[in-house]
């Protein structure tokens, strides 16, 4: 059994999310400036360009690439043979205090009822999962809300096959047109339960943007669905054009014989994570 | 690129059309969903309200918390069809444009037909490149929404597409 302090784990987590809310990763930047060279619609070509001097300028500055540096998703893998000394939980959410105060991050989160901020961005989502091993693995993954609120989940029916979780997320995309900040990556979740659909759909949020799937019949029905989404002229920001999505990630898990729960998150150009392990 | 500066001639607007490129000059009001709630309880209980809308504009922003030695920390602009409910009021009471992102509604786009206005969109997530165009920036109103506080903005040529013209043309239109 190794201890781990949970002073270690606030510093982590804090650290992890001091970088994470300022700058996408390098795998989105590079996708940008991809589908900057390759997009021909002339507004979707400059706000591409802006996208680009934008990086440039928080390099520069220090100021957040988004102002939305988003609600605190945090993914932690906890070895069981681990014991944390003090209190994991608080440790994550005294961890996402400290980054967005002194990284002068926006206080984004409130009270659903009432409205009112809890003035400090807590509380983190957090995600355990226990594994092998005396190691702890923490994500940070600080989410926005103007593509977070373009996600959507359905409950399809087995019979509706690939044709129609196709055709769902199509159809989600058709509906979020040029509102969740595109280009976007779109984490797709096939079957579980209700809750399990949406997890597994935002954990491909994580993966490296354009990864091949090593499963290879999803690689296909990813290309096949980004290829398709593409050629909907909706463009960057909404403004036409072939570089609506970046990336089509997506997971399946066994589900239930009467049910085809399919989720679609949806993850703005601004694709911000970093990960630990200690 | 067309530059202009605020406030908006009318004859600057009419030559306006959905897809151009502009770097805006001038000022601007930020206010976002709750500062709306707000303005909108002031405007039904005939409260004055804290900004003048004639020939205004309104920019649809919750910009991170201040930093030193920056005028304004990150601030681009916030999901437009958010204000859906709001905006045709707003235009009919005389703001002259409004900087957002994504589609809005018929009726807003028939608000700015009818009062002869324009919707700019700034590019979503260009935070950081938006706010060093911002050379000055004044608390205006309800300080105690933090990110959601009405501030006034002054833009030194901040790029961005008309979405929606005086004539209702829309760039989202295909």
């Amino acid at each position: 059994m190794r201890t781990i302090n949970s002073d270690i784990i606030k510093q982590a987590v804090r650290d992890l999310f001091l970088s994470a809310c300022r700058m996408p990763g390098d795998d989105a930047l590079s996708a940008i400036r991809a589908a900057y060279q390759a997009e021909t619609c002339p507004p979707s070509k400059e706000a591409l360009r802006q996208l680009i001097e934008n990086a440039r300028v928080s390099d520069e500055t220090g100021m957040p690439y988004c102002q939305d540096t988003g609600m605190a998703v945090v993914f932690v893998d906890v070895g069981q043979d681990v014991h944390v000394e003090g209190v994991l939980d608080a440790a994550i959410n005294e961890g996402v205090r400290e980054a967005y105060e002194q990284g002068y991050f926006r206080k984004s989160v409130r009270d659903p009822i009432t409205g009112i901020n809890t003035n400090d961005n807590t509380p983190a989502v957090i995600h355990y999962d226990i594994v092998e091993g005396d190691r702890i693995s923490i994500t940070a993954a600080p989410k926005g809300f103007g593509s977070e609120n373009m996600s959507r989940i359905a409950m399809l029916k087995p019979g509706d096959g690939i044709s129609g979780i196709k055709s769902f997320v199509v159809d989600c995309v058709k509906s979020a047109g040029g509102s969740p900040c595109p280009p976007v990556v779109l984490g797709v979740g096939i079957g579980g339960t209700f809750e399990k659909c949406a997890l597994i759909a935002k954990k491909q949020l994580l993966r490296e943007i354009g990864s091949l799937n090593s499963d290879t019949t999803l690689a296909v029905l990813e290309q096949s669905l980004k290829d398709e989404i593409n050629a909907l002229d909706i463009g960057v920001m909404g403004f036409g054009g072939s570089n609506y999505c970046l990336a089509v990630h997506i997971a399946t898990y066994p589900t239930h014989i009467a049910g085809l729960p399919v989720a679609v998150n949806f993850q703005c150009h601004a694709s911000r994570h970093a990960h630990i392990t200690i | 690129m067309t530059e202009l500066s605020t406030p908006l001639d009318i004859n600057r607007i009419q030559k306006l059309c959905a897809g151009d490129s502009v770097a805006l000059s001038g000022y601007a009001y930020t206010a976002r969903d709750a500062a709306h709630a707000r303005l909108f309880e002031m405007i039904r209980s005939n409260r004055a309200l804290p900004i003048t809308l004639k020939n205004s504009g309104i920019f649809y922003a919750g910009p991170c918390p201040d930093m030193p030695g920056r005028v304004i920390n990150s601030c681009g602009p916030t999901t437009s069809s958010r204000m859906n409910a709001y905006a045709p009021l707003l235009y009919d009471m005389g703001i002259s444009f409004v900087i957002g992102k994504g589609p809005v509604s018929d009726d807003v786009r028939d608000a700015i037909v009818r009062n002869k206005a324009v919707y700019f969109m700034a590019v979503g997530g260009a935070g950081a490149l938006i706010a060093s165009h911002i050379t000055a920036a004044w608390d205006i109103a309800f300080p105690e929404l933090g990110p959601e506080a009405i501030r006034e903005v002054a833009f030194d040529k901040v790029p961005l597409i008309v979405a929606i013209d005086c004539r209702g043309s829309s760039v989202f239109a295909r």
